[in-house]
This record gives structure tokens, sequence and C-alpha cells, in this order.
């Protein structure tokens, strides 16, 4: 036995003897993780928030959560003299005289933005591809969760430094809560610990920031991996895959090489834009001061359609038996986000009962051929991209030229006639995907090739396509819709009424396919058609 | 009914499974020459990550951290920071790189088949399963004695109550606090900055001042007060102005004053136009028109800013003739309706 | 001559089906239109008349550009005509500014003048300035050595003071904000400090008229070093993506960011050949 095995081997046996871990280590070794570049997202996620961890413990060391008053005595000139709160001083300290502060500042903020957009392309993936039907619901559920908590911790988190331009965001943060009826002044007034904004503010959120709620995402995320992990990653149709197996790679060597590399890869790239892109320069916005604020302001990317719809929203407030109720706060600030994110939630639900399909699903759909499930998705963004164009709307008009009262009709317009019309431009999308593969699985890729028969007709080659690609265009199912009868043989009318109307409905709906072909009209093709 | 019925619809299956497609070898598979080269290129980024790590250590310790330097697109940027950070990425990214390339070109490459079974436990485990639960209830005889039961309920229902409480000196109460600001009448007008108070004949007719309240000697103005005292003062043609005749008894010779705390959602209204003698805020959009005692005519505000009236003292400087006569800033519940 | 011309057209007509031919063509072809007219431009410039230096003969100079120039807006005795406001009273400094800055006269009947390249010189401006202020007392413009805004500004001072009456249509670093109905602060980035001084007298369009007694001499003049330090600042953490903050942060962290990941994994999960 070389050093190397032996060293090895008494590691091995120290851990084994005291945790039994040999048998499981071996299935962990060689469990199975399918290969495909949009099951990376995930991991995108994850990384980001590992980098979040690392970078925000080092920011952590210089950062003061204070928010009492100093007069600034430092490095950047234009504030000498200013006063300020202790935590925007100790946040341009960090900025200007810790070396490579300034860096993990930008690391981390970077980190954070990407984080959110590969959480949010990665839950498209999931979605469009199926990948959220059981037995992966509550997965789903967890993810949700994870998108909501990563929307406030962002939020938190650069508000933490305490500038003008994150201290207007909380104030339009404390005017939604002292919107809420009955109790919002006085939840306003206990999280700010009295008027705003206080002196209380700063030190709670950071509490928030850096323990309660990463703490929280840490258990969430675990959770999620451990059901990936137990219940095993889905993966595309395709030849030899089924159902009831998982094709890919082990994790020794293959995946530990790659995702661990992966994760090398996401954190240099976040580094690279931490050194070479400026991203909130709290210098240039200057301190907090409520008197104060600057054109263009916008809250983060990921909040950004929060802004957009406040700003979209009619100016509709009721003054009744003594009472105000604001509702063109709370609709766009609350209610709505709330309905969004509780659909969201409980999407595989609601498309189990519009199918009736409770089985379990291992394989993925291609999202063409799930039409409906697709357009309601490409509803949903279309929705939030309006939401977040109109949140720059000031930004657009300043850099394109035009009327910030225009782009606002467009989007108030837009909200509700845009979503409609990407559902329908995008189912019939869908279904001409799947005409355009029926095409090919029966006549074969078209070459382009150009050739002339003897008798002076012209053709276009078609190549048949390989087993393979055949297999992986036709091996869907293409489920039938629920039949819901009004009325039994007897004449008893279904108790379900009108919700199984509704189903019966819906049901139809999202099963609107392009037929496969059939087995008989590829026994056609093979006889004797060309 | 409303499951699925696969019996009438069978599963339309045109084409068998051909099974997992054949093994293709990566030409590092068959060409030792192939492999060598991909063995070279490994290293290369390995040691690429390397030269990163120096370039990081050099910069921290020998560039002098406001050593500043021009580049297109950047301008000019501080060298120390850009080449620690350029160093960092180059260490992290090349080990992943590296990793990679290896896992691509020289790890085996052969698609594995592991095999799931279903997610649901068998109907022995699940029936053990039940059996134990109720196995287990029945020893505790929650059923059997109800007063333990309700004493319980009672005894955790209560518990929570204590932790709840304890949140209770979060914060002061609002009281009457949203309604109120340090505008009092006779309360001075001062510029913000400077604290100078101001005649009518200081503001010419298309101008604005940012406004607070006088402080008597040795109050601190906080932020607290400037987020509710903060007060704009307009000058226009004393014509101009489309108002009842209390509102216009609120102005002086053209010189209105509005809070600049928006009524929507409390961000600083400020942004004046001259020639349309409307008022923007920026957050948000809303626009409010100042000859109609900052009316909405667009955006999502809900009420016009509040209107602080204005007179001049005997020495001739500006003062309020009376606090706000509503609460300044965004709606609550308590609100007294307009 | 002719015979080694047409011997070298001969050589290179070899390359006429060569794939870059076209593009080389199209290319040539634009760079000498460009040239061409740009050559054709300046030899056309207006031979300059030099006048003498006086009082009186610079109002009637700034007279008769005047009658030139704005009259056909500004009506004949600058009293205004539509949308073209009267221009009595408004002072030599509303002049410079509008002038110098390329604003006036206007390129087209818009919501805003914007600022170009100035189609009068110095002396023309001055001229004009000087008939506008003989019409009624105004605003005096100033120039930038009168300003001694590096000595008697504080930079800090001026960061608030920006803050406080300026960055709610400027932004927070200056590069402009938009107002309503398609009208727009512009950036006060590049502009000299005798125009950041006059737009804040005169109060342009738009922007209200900050008065020396509201916001003092001293106080523009620590706005201007303010303004001036900004401009000037290294870009410190990298490129500063336009200083307009999160909107263009969360362009390239989803664009850049995600995108170069996104092309990693591509590259990752494909078989290597």
């Amino acid at each position: 036995m070389s050093a190397r095995e032996r060293v090895a081997g008494g590691t091995a046996n120290f851990i084994d003897e005291r945790t039994g871990a040999a048998k499981w280590m071996k299935k962990t070794l060689t469990k199975v993780f399918p290969d495909h570049w949009s099951f990376m997202l995930g991991e995108i996620v994850m990384y980001s928030f590992v980098i979040l961890l690392l970078s925000g413990t080092f920011l952590t060391f210089w950062f003061d959560p204070s928010m009492r008053e100093v007069e600034y005595e430092g490095s950047y000139e234009p504030l000498n003299g200013i006063k300020m709160s202790a935590a925007y001083a100790s946040a341009l300290h960090i900025s200007f005289d810790i070396r490579g502060g300034l860096l993990m500042r930008q690391i981390h903020h970077w980190a954070a933005l990407i984080f959110m957009a590969a959480m949010v392309v990665h839950m498209m993936r999931v979605f469009f591809t199926g990948a959220f039907r059981k037995p992966r619901e509550l997965n789903w559920i967890i993810g949700v969760a994870l998108l909501t908590l990563g929307i406030v911790e962002g939020f938190l988190g650069y508000s933490l430094p305490d500038d003008l331009l994150s201290g207007t965001g909380i104030r339009i943060a404390e005017a939604i809560i002292q919107a809420i009826p009955v109790v919002g002044s006085y939840l306003s007034y206990f999280i700010f610990g009295g008027a705003f904004p206080g002196e209380m503010f700063i030190q709670r959120i950071y509490a928030v920031h850096i323990l309660l709620v990463p703490g929280i995402m840490l258990a969430l995320i675990t959770a999620h991996l451990m059901l990936v992990w137990y219940q095993k990653h889905t993966q595309y149709p395709g030849p030899g895959r089924t159902e009831k197996n998982v094709v890919g790679y082990p994790l020794m060597p293959v995946y530990m090489a790659k995702a661990g590399g992966f994760f090398f890869i996401v954190f240099g790239v976040t580094a690279f834009l931490g050194a070479v892109a400026q991203i909130n320069p709290i210098w240039i916005y200057g301190p907090y001061n409520p008197g104060q604020i600057g054109a263009g302001s916008q809250p983060d990317w990921y909040m950004g359609w929060l802004d957009g719809l406040v700003r979209a929203a009619p100016p509709i407030e009721t003054h009744a038996f003594g009472v105000t109720i604001s509702w063109n706060i709370l609709i766009p600030g609350l209610i709505i986000p709330g309905i969004i994110f509780t659909l969201m939630a409980f999407y595989p639900f609601i498309e189990q009962w519009m199918t009736g399909d409770k089985r379990e699903h291992h394989v993925l759909d291609r999202p063409r051929n799930n039409p409906n499930r697709t357009a309601i998705g490409a509803m949903s963004l279309t929705f939030t991209m309006v939401a977040l164009i109109n949140g720059g709307n000031d930004l657009l008009a300043t850099h394109f030229d035009m009327s910030i009262n225009q782009i606002m009709w467009f989007s108030r317009i837009g909200l509700i006639a845009l979503p409609p019309l990407a559902f329908v431009i995008t189912k019939r999308i869908c279904l001409s995907l799947q005409r355009a593969d029926r095409e090919k699985v029966l006549h074969g890729r078209e070459t382009g090739r150009l050739v002339m028969l003897p008798h002076g007709e012209f053709i276009e080659v078609h190549e048949p396509l390989s087993p393979e690609k055949a297999y992986a265009l036709t091996a869907h199912e293409q489920l039938p819709p629920l039949e819901i009868s009004g009325a039994d043989s007897n004449g008893v009318a279904n108790p379900q009424g009108i919700k199984g109307k509704l189903r019966a409905r819906m049901s139809k709906a999202s099963q609107e396919q392009i037929q496969k072909p059939t087995a008989k009209e590829m026994l056609e093709l093979e006889d004797g058609h060309h | 009914m409303s499951e699925i019925n696969m019996e009438s619809n069978k599963e339309i299956a045109p084409l068998e499974d051909p099974g997992l497609p054949e093994h293709v070898h990566r030409k590092t598979d068959v060409d030792p020459l192939a492999a060598k080269k991909a063995e070279r290129q490994v290293s290369i980024l390995f040691s690429l990550s390397a030269v990163g790590t120096i370039l990081f250590v050099y910069s921290y310790v020998w560039i002098p951290d406001d050593t500043l330097i021009f580049l297109p697109i950047f301008g000019t940027t501080n060298a120390h920071q850009l080449l620690l950070g350029l160093g960092l990425a180059m260490a992290l990214f090349f080990i992943g790189m590296g990793a990679v390339h290896w896992a691509k070109t020289l790890m085996p490459d052969h698609e594995v088949v592991d095999y799931r079974k279903e997610q649901r436990s068998n109907n022995e485990d699940r029936e053990a399963f039940v059996a134990t639960v109720k196995d287990g209830a029945g020893q505790a005889g929650l059923g059997r004695r109800p007063l333990i039961k309700r004493t319980l309920a009672l005894a955790l229902g209560l518990v929570g109550v204590s932790p709840i409480l304890l949140l209770r000196d979060l914060g002061p109460l609002p009281e009457n606090d949203l309604n109120e600001t340090n505008w009092k009448a006779g309360t001075r007008l001062v510029t913000d900055p400077g604290d100078r108070p101001i005649r009518p004949s200081d503001l010419e007719v298309g101008g604005v001042a940012q406004v607070q309240p006088e402080f008597p000697a040795g109050k601190v103005r906080h932020l607290d007060d400037i987020a509710q005292d903060s007060v704009l003062l307009i000058r226009i043609r004393p014509e101009e102005f489309n108002l009842d005749a209390e509102r216009l008894s609120w102005t002086y010779e053209g010189i209105i004053a509005f809070s600049k705390i928006c009524s929507h959602m409390g961000c600083a209204v400020a942004l004046y136009e001259q020639t349309t003698k409307h008022l923007l805020c920026p957050c948000h959009q809303s626009t409010f028109d100042v000859t109609r005692a900052a009316k909405v005519i667009f955006g999502p505000a809900a009420r016009p800013l509040p209107q602080l009236a204005i007179t001049v003292d005997s020495e001739g400087y500006l003062v309020a003739k009376a606090p706000f006569n509503e609460a300044v800033g965004p709606s609550f519940w308590g609100r007294d309706s307009q | 001559m002719a015979k080694s011309v047409n011997r070298f057209i001969g050589r290179i007509s070899r390359y006429r089906r060569h794939r870059f031919a076209a593009p080389l063509m199209l290319l040539s072809g634009l760079l000498l239109a460009g040239v061409g007219f740009t050559v054709a431009q300046a030899a056309t410039e207006e031979i300059q008349v030099v006048l003498s230096s006086d009082k009186a003969s610079l109002i009637a100079e700034g007279k008769e550009i005047f009658a030139r120039g704005c009259s056909s807006c500004h009506g004949l005795n600058a009293e205004g005509a539509g949308a073209a406001p009267s221009l009595i009273g408004v002072g030599a400094a509303s002049v410079d500014f509008q002038v110098a800055t390329g604003r006036m006269p206007m390129a087209d009947m818009s919501q805003q003048a914007m600022r170009k390249e100035p189609l009068y010189d110095e002396r023309e401006t001055a001229a004009l300035a000087a008939y506008v202020a003989s019409l009624a007392p105004g605003p005096a413009a100033v120039s930038n050595e009168e300003l001694a805004w590096e000595r008697d500004g504080n930079t800090a001072d001026g960061g608030e003071l920006f803050r406080t009456n300026c960055a709610m249509c400027h932004n927070l670093a200056g590069q402009g904000g938009a107002l309503t109905q398609g009208k727009y602060a512009p950036t006060v980035m590049g502009v000299e400090p005798k125009h950041i001084y006059e737009a804040m007298v005169t109060g342009p369009q738009a922007m209200p008229v900050f008065a020396n007694s509201v916001l003092t001499h001293e106080e523009k003049l620590s706005i201007i070093k303010w303004i001036k330090f900004v401009e000037t600042e290294p870009s410190l953490g990298g490129a500063a993506l336009g200083r307009v903050g999160p909107v263009t942060e969360g362009a390239v962290g989803f664009i850049l960011g995600l995108g170069i990941l996104i092309g990693i994994a591509v590259w990752l999960t494909t078989k290597a050949r």
C-alpha cells in the first residue's frame, strides 16, 4: 500500500467507526446527475448565495449599523464635515480606507443581483419544463418562499448603508406599512422605533439581514437540496430516458469536478464584475435626508416591478366613516403581489386540478408540448416586464427622448392588455412548433437541397430523423381533456356544478395539442409513401 | 369521473425507445497525444489561477491604494482596486475552468443509468406507520383525558402571548404624532440649508426656496423633523392663481407654500417646472398643479399637497399663519378625511 | 501614365469577386461621401465682418443679429410671440446662457431647447446680450474668470446644496432627469461654470429661478465647485455605468453577468469532441 492509500484508508476508517458512513458514502459518490446547461441555473443561485455569505461576513467586520449622527472626516473630500449616520460613514470607510473593501462591497452587491437573476431564470426553467409536478410541489413552494425572502433580503441589504437612494426606498416601504388598515401607523412606529426615520431602523434590519433571513434561507435551501437529492433530479425526454430511471454522470469524479469547478467560475465572474463595474456608488448619492431626493431614483431590479406597479396605480383613496384607505398604495404594493405570489406557490395544485393528472412525473416537458402552461408563463413574464419597464420610466424618458406621461399610459394599458395578448401569441407559437415537430417526424428534416427528378419535377430532399431524435420528439404524453358530464345517465345533475364546468373548460384549453404522429401513420410511411 | 380515463384513450406510442445512443469516443479517449494536449491545457489553466493570486498579492502589497490610471471605457480609475479585483477574479475563475476542462476531456464520460423507485412507501410500511401512530396516541391517552387536553390547550395558547407582549416597547404609540409638525402660528420660514429668514422680496417670480421652520436656539433639527417639516416656497404672479378665497388668503403676494413631503408615499416633491407651474414627484411621477393648491393632475397620488398658510411678521419676514390644517405625508388609517 | 493606371486596375480587379470586395467598396464609398461633405461644408463658411468694439456699436450689431436670427419667433422688438417668450428684462445673463450653449436659436419648435453647437461666436453672443440688456434691466452675464469658485466655494457644502436644490431634477450625480410631457433637466456635466451660474440666476425654460437672496453667491460657487469635482473625479470601483443607478446595474447583471455564466454552463455541459 502506498503512503497515500494508507492515509486515505486511515481517515476513512476513523470516520466510519464513528458514523457508519461507508454505505451512505458509496451510494452518494455513485449518485447520477443528468447533464444539461439549464440544470446549472440552480447551481448559479446556490453559489451566489455562498459568495454572499462570504463577502457579507467580510463586510460585517467593519460596518457599524448605527444611526447615530457623526461628522465625516475621511478620505472622500466632498463629504468632509457633512453630518451623516455612523452606518453611512462606516460604509464610506469600507469603500475608501479598507484595502479590498470597495471590491468586497461590489462583489457582494453584484452577487446579490446575479443571485436574484439566476433565481428567476431557474424558476422559469422549472416552470416551463413542468419540473414542479408531483412529487416536487413542495420544492416549488420552498422555491417561491426563497424568492420572496431573497427580494426582502436584497432590499434590506442595500438599505443598510443609509444613503439617499436607498433611504428613499425605505421611506416608500414605510408608506406602505403606514397605509395598512387599522394597524398601519402602529406597525410603522414599532418598526422604526417612533416617527420616520427614527434612530433604530438600520440596526434592526441589520439583525434581520445578517442573521434572521440568511438563517431561514439556509434552512430552506438545505431542505430544497435534500429534496432534489432524495427525489433525484428530473431529466429531459430522450432515448434511454424513462420515468423510472436517471441517466447522467456519477457524482465522483465527473460531477464533483464540474459542479465544484462551476462554483469557482461563478465566483470568478462575480469578482470580475466587482473589479470592473462600479455598482451602488454611495459616495455620490450622499447620506439620507428626508428633505432631499434625486431624479431617476429606482430600487434594485428585483423590486423594480413593484415600483412600476405603484407608479401605474390610479389615484384611488377612500375616505369614509373617519378612516382613510389608500387603495393606490395597498393594491399595487400588497394586494397584487400577494395574489401573484400565492397563485405562483399553488400553481402545481392548480394545474393538477385543471388536468386531473395526479401521477408522478420525472421526465420534463419540452415547453412547446404544453402550450397552455407555457402561455401562462409568458403571460406572467409579460406582466412583470411591463411593470419593470414602468419602474424605470423616467430613465427611459431621459435616454430615449420620450415623455414619462406617455410611458405611464402605455404601462397602465399594457399591464392589462399585453398579458392576454402574450398568452394567445405564445400558445399559437407552441402549437405551430408542435406541428413542425410532427412534420419532421413524419417527413424528415428539410435539407435545403433541391433535386430534379427525371420527369422534370423539383423536390427538396428530406433527411429522415435518426431514431433517437424521432423518439425525443414523440416521447411526450398527450393527455385527453377531462370528461366532466353535466348529468349522469339517470339525469342526476353533477354535484360539482359550476366548478365542474369551469374545470372541464380549463382542462380542454390546457390539453389543446397537435396530435403526435400515430403508430399507424408511421407504419404507412415506412410502407410505401416515399 | 374526473380522473384521466386511460382505458379509452390509450397512449399513442408511435416509436419504440431506441435506448441509450452509442457512446462516441472523444479525441482524448483514442489519441494519447490529444490526451496529453488536454492535460497541458488543464495545467495552463490552473497556472493562470496562480498568476491571478500573485497579481492580487502584488496589488495589495506594492501598489499604493491611491494610484490612478487612465483606461479606455473606464476613464480614470483606481489601479490598486482594479488589479486587486482582476487578480482575485483570475485566481478563482481559472481554477474552475481547469476543473471543468479536466472533467470534460479526461474524466470518463460514459453515461450511467440509475433507477428510481416510487416515492410512495409500500402498503406494509404505511400500515405499520399508521399502527405506530395510533398506538402512541392511544398511550398518551388524550382522548380519554379531556381535562388534560383542555388545560394543555389553555397553557399553550397563553404562553404565546408573552413574546408578543415583549415587543410592545419596540416603539412608542403614534398617538397624535402623525397629525403634528413643528409649524405653529408665527414660526418663521428659514432657508434649507443656511437657516436664514426670508423676506418676500428675496424670492423672484418663477423662483423656489427650500424651507424649514425656524428652531429656537438650542433646539437641534433632526431627520425626524425634516421628514415632516420640509416646505417648498414658490412664487408666481398673483393673477395666475386659481384658488378659492380661503386658500388665496393663505398665500402672500404670489408666494405659496406647500409641504414638500409627497402625499403619496413621502418622497421630497421639489421638482418645480417654472413654465407649467407643476410640481413633479420623481418617485412615482405624481404631478401637482401649483396654481390650484397642488391639486393632483397625474400619477398615483390621491391627495393634493397640504398648503401652509403664510404671511409676514412685523419685521417683514415670512412666517406661518397657522399650523398645517391636515396631516402631512402619506395617508394612514386614522387620517382626517378631506 | 494611363498604361500603368490600366495595369494597376487590371491587377486589383482580380479581387473583384472576393467576399470582402463588396463590404470594402461600401465602406470606401461611405468614407468618400463623408470626407467630401465635410470638406464642402468647411469651404462654405461665412466670412466674418470685423466691427469696432465700443458699446453702442455692440448694441447696434446685436440688434442687427437679433433682427436676422431671433425676431421671427421673439418679435421685432423682443416682445415675444406665441410660444417664444418676451425677452424684455431677461438680462444679458439669459442671452449668454441660451446662445452660448447653443440652445438658441432653437433647432425645432419642440418641448425643450437642447444644448448643441452654438450658432453664434463669442463676439456675436456678446452683441446680442448687450442688445437685450439695453431693452430693460436684468441679470448681468458673468465670465469664467469672475467666478472664483475654486477659491471661494466649498465642495462639501456644494454637495449638500446640490442634493437639496438641484438633484431632484438633475439627478444625484448630475446626469439629468425627466420632467413631465417630454421635457427634461439636462446633464450638468461638461457645462462651463459661467453657464451653470447663469442658469441658476435666470431660470431658463422650466428651471426655476434661484435668486442670490435665496441661494447666495457663495452657495452658487460651492455648487459649481462640487459639480466640477464630480465631473473630474476618478471612476472608483470600475467603469461607472452611466451613474444612473440600479436600472443599468440590473441590466448589466442580467445581460453580462448571467449571460456569461449561462454561456459557460452551455460549454460545461457540451460533450467534448
